[in-house]
């Protein structure tokens, strides 16, 4: 591999250019509007213009055929899972790093992979496909209230909609349908049990097409409307039969898919009861994936290229070896003090903490613009400590360093988040950050002496 | 030759142990400082100077407005916006609103939508009778459907944006005559 075109933007592009820099291979960044002055795009070795949109996957192929690239990028979002862009790229004689068109297909589409993961013996949350509001009410009425109404062809937590009763149906399915239609061109609709206390925990996989291990777990249950904001790796006090048993699940998941690329597979993990659930398999890097780097000293973007071109995995499993705990804060330009609201606009100032055990991922620096047509996400704050308590400690003084300015960010929340004691105790499940919100606004929370009495049960357990 | 993380790092730790509370480096593709903070800690601040290339055979790939000889990059302007706005649509401030009618406002910048989802019948149309908390477009910003509601009682005037058109912060998206 010579030169790569990276079909992407924002900080995974920055991070991609890194890694082909460092092989040697030279990197072409294709460029929508004003992105072409974006940082990225001054970090590439040349950028291609390519009109309007990065979702136009034949624009993609003629920029990197035109640029005289043997390998295209997708890094996540847009096309990242793309089967026609995988195809496309094979039609064209060119790389593409990720998995094949037939994998994209099967785990993309979510009711496919919930059929995929069935037959690989994981267990599944209870829900089904919908095409029409009868059919939806009468599937949630079998399956129970509260559920959870996703984008068949969603993902990145985008086209979710929790229902708490019959009556908030309609206007849920809708929203669900204009967003999944708007960010994924299709419009179809699943229905799932909502589990409403949960923790969510991912595995990370590499597989070359025969083999699959897996490079240890993550914790993202820290999420807002489905958003993840904070992840950390590994999964902080889970038991260690259960973690060993999501491991399994999600390499044997692998397996059956005959997995070739770097790939993610999400549960739902019910940490109390020791039951766990296939939620969905992510195929391509992910916005988190530095906490696994943090902890295994991989470079997950070199071992991707490795696997794309055809090559077998540089690793066995016994030789994955994960040391210390890493957390990832995504500093992203919402303003958390007015409903999460967007806010784009110019960074004009753009001070980053710096030292050891920490890793600042980002595309922005002072003057650079962030528009409103794209994702929020400004930079991504890594810090590693020999264990939790270190890594936090690191990540309370460099989130105190960090200077943001000119559009509101995420960063102060995250301060607050890495001084609370209940996130400090580890192990929060996915109800935690709208609790936490909740109790930082002053308004009255609905407490649940249960629910409290068993989380604690847990921390004393881990 | 761009700096990585952990060439930051090696400097870091060649600072230390000097009396030094700040490192200012620059070269013609870079620029980065460091600085000691009271807690004993560093910050960074990079700025990469160095221009975009427009790759060789890329200005005719899009079709678009060809750059003669692969040189300057247009623009630089620093314009926060994903593309251009089509003229008429969606400035803010956008004159004098008529008498007797109030706008309805863009909350934030983003992508005007008149209906629900593509295909859907759109929200109202001139004419439409409308409540303060009726819903009448949607702001699609960061990927995030942020609803706009019409804030008055009245009547749809006259709706000033097409489908799926940008629109600024505070843009006028439709007149509504208040019903008095």
């Amino acid at each position: 591999m010579r030169r790569v075109l990276i079909a992407n933007r924002g900080e995974i592009a920055v991070r991609v250019v890194r890694t082909c820099r460092a092989l040697g291979v030279e990197t072409v960044l294709t460029v929508a509007g004003a992105d072409r002055d974006a940082v990225p795009a001054r970090l590439a070795d040349a950028v291609a213009p390519i009109g309007a949109s990065y979702l136009d996957a034949d624009a993609v192929v003629r920029a990197a055929l035109a640029a005289g690239a043997d390998a295209v990028h997708p890094g996540y979002g847009f096309l990242a899972e793309s089967p026609r862009l995988a195809r496309a790229c094979d039609a064209a004689g060119l790389v593409f790093i990720g998995p094949t068109a037939e994998q994209l297909g099967a785990v993309g589409d979510k009711l496919a992979a919930r059929d995929r993961a069935t037959a690989a013996g994981l267990p599944v949350v209870p829900g089904g496909a919908v095409g029409s509001r009868a059919e939806a009410t009468r599937l949630a009425d079998q399956i129970g209230w509260p559920v959870l109404v996703k984008a068949a062809g969603g993902g990145g937590g985008r086209g979710l909609r929790a229902v708490a009763e019959p009556a908030q149906l309609d206007a849920a399915i809708e929203r669900a349908t204009a967003e999944a239609e708007a960010a994924f061109g299709d419009p179809r609709l699943y229905l799932e049990r909502l589990v409403t206390s949960g923790r969510h925990v991912e595995v990370q996989l590499l597989g070359d097409g025969e083999r699959v291990i897996c490079l240890g777990d993550r914790d993202c249950s820290v999420q807002r409307r489905y958003q993840k904001l904070l992840e950390e790796a590994p999964a902080p006090l889970l038991d260690d039969g259960l973690r060993s048993g999501i491991r399994r699940a999600a390499v044997a998941f692998g397996r059956h898919l005959g997995y070739r690329g770097l790939g993610t597979v999400e549960f739902l993990v019910d940490a109390r009861r020791g039951d766990f659930y296939f939620l969905e398999m992510n195929a391509r890097i992910q916005v988190e994936h530095p906490v696994t780097e943090a902890i295994s000293g991989l470079d997950l973007v070199a071992e991707q290229i490795a696997v794309a071109e055809g090559g077998p995995l540089r690793l066995a499993q016994d030789d994955v070896r994960l040391a210390g705990h890493a957390i990832e804060c995504r500093i992203n330009a919402e303003d958390p003090g007015q409903g999460f609201r967007p806010s784009p606009g110019t960074v004009t100032r753009a001070v980053f903490p710096a030292g050891p055990g920490i890793r600042v991922d980002t595309h922005v620096q002072a003057g650079s613009a962030v528009p409103p047509g794209y994702d929020s996400l400004l930079a991504k704050l890594i810090v590693t400590g020999r264990d939790r308590a270190q890594a936090l400690a690191r990540l309370r003084g460099a989130l105190a360093r960090c200077e943001i300015e000119g559009v509101a960010t995420t960063a102060a929340l995250h301060a607050a988040l890495a001084a609370d004691p209940e996130f400090g105790r580890g192990g929060a499940d996915t109800g935690y950050l709208a609790r936490f919100l909740a109790r930082r606004a002053g308004t009255a929370v609905r407490a649940d002496v249960t629910d409290k009495k068993a989380a604690a049960a847990g921390a004393r357990r881990g | 030759m761009d700096l990585t993380g952990d060439d930051v790092q090696d400097i870091l730790s060649l600072l230390d142990g000097l009396p030094f509370g700040e490192l200012h480096l620059q070269t013609a593709r870079f620029s980065l400082t460091l600085r000691r903070t009271a807690d004993g800690g560093w910050t960074q601040e990079t700025q990469i100077r160095s221009e975009p290339t427009i790759a060789p055979a890329a200005a005719t790939v899009a079709g678009e407005a060809t750059v003669p000889g692969g040189g300057a990059v247009p623009g630089g302007g620093g314009v926060p916006e994903g593309g251009a706005v089509p003229g008429g649509g969606g400035v803010p401030g956008g004159g004098a609103v008529p008498d007797g009618l109030r706008a309805v406002r863009a909350p934030l910048p983003g992508t005007f939508y008149r209906a629900p989802m593509p295909g859907a019948p759109p929200f109202v149309d001139t004419g439409s009778s409308v409540e303060p908390d009726t819903v009448v477009a949607i702001i699609e910003t960061m990927k995030l459907m942020n609803s706009v509601c019409a804030g008055v009682r009245g009547t749809v005037a006259e709706i000033l944006l097409a489908d799926a058109q940008p629109a600024e912060q505070g843009a006028a998206l439709m007149w509504i005559r208040e019903d008095p």
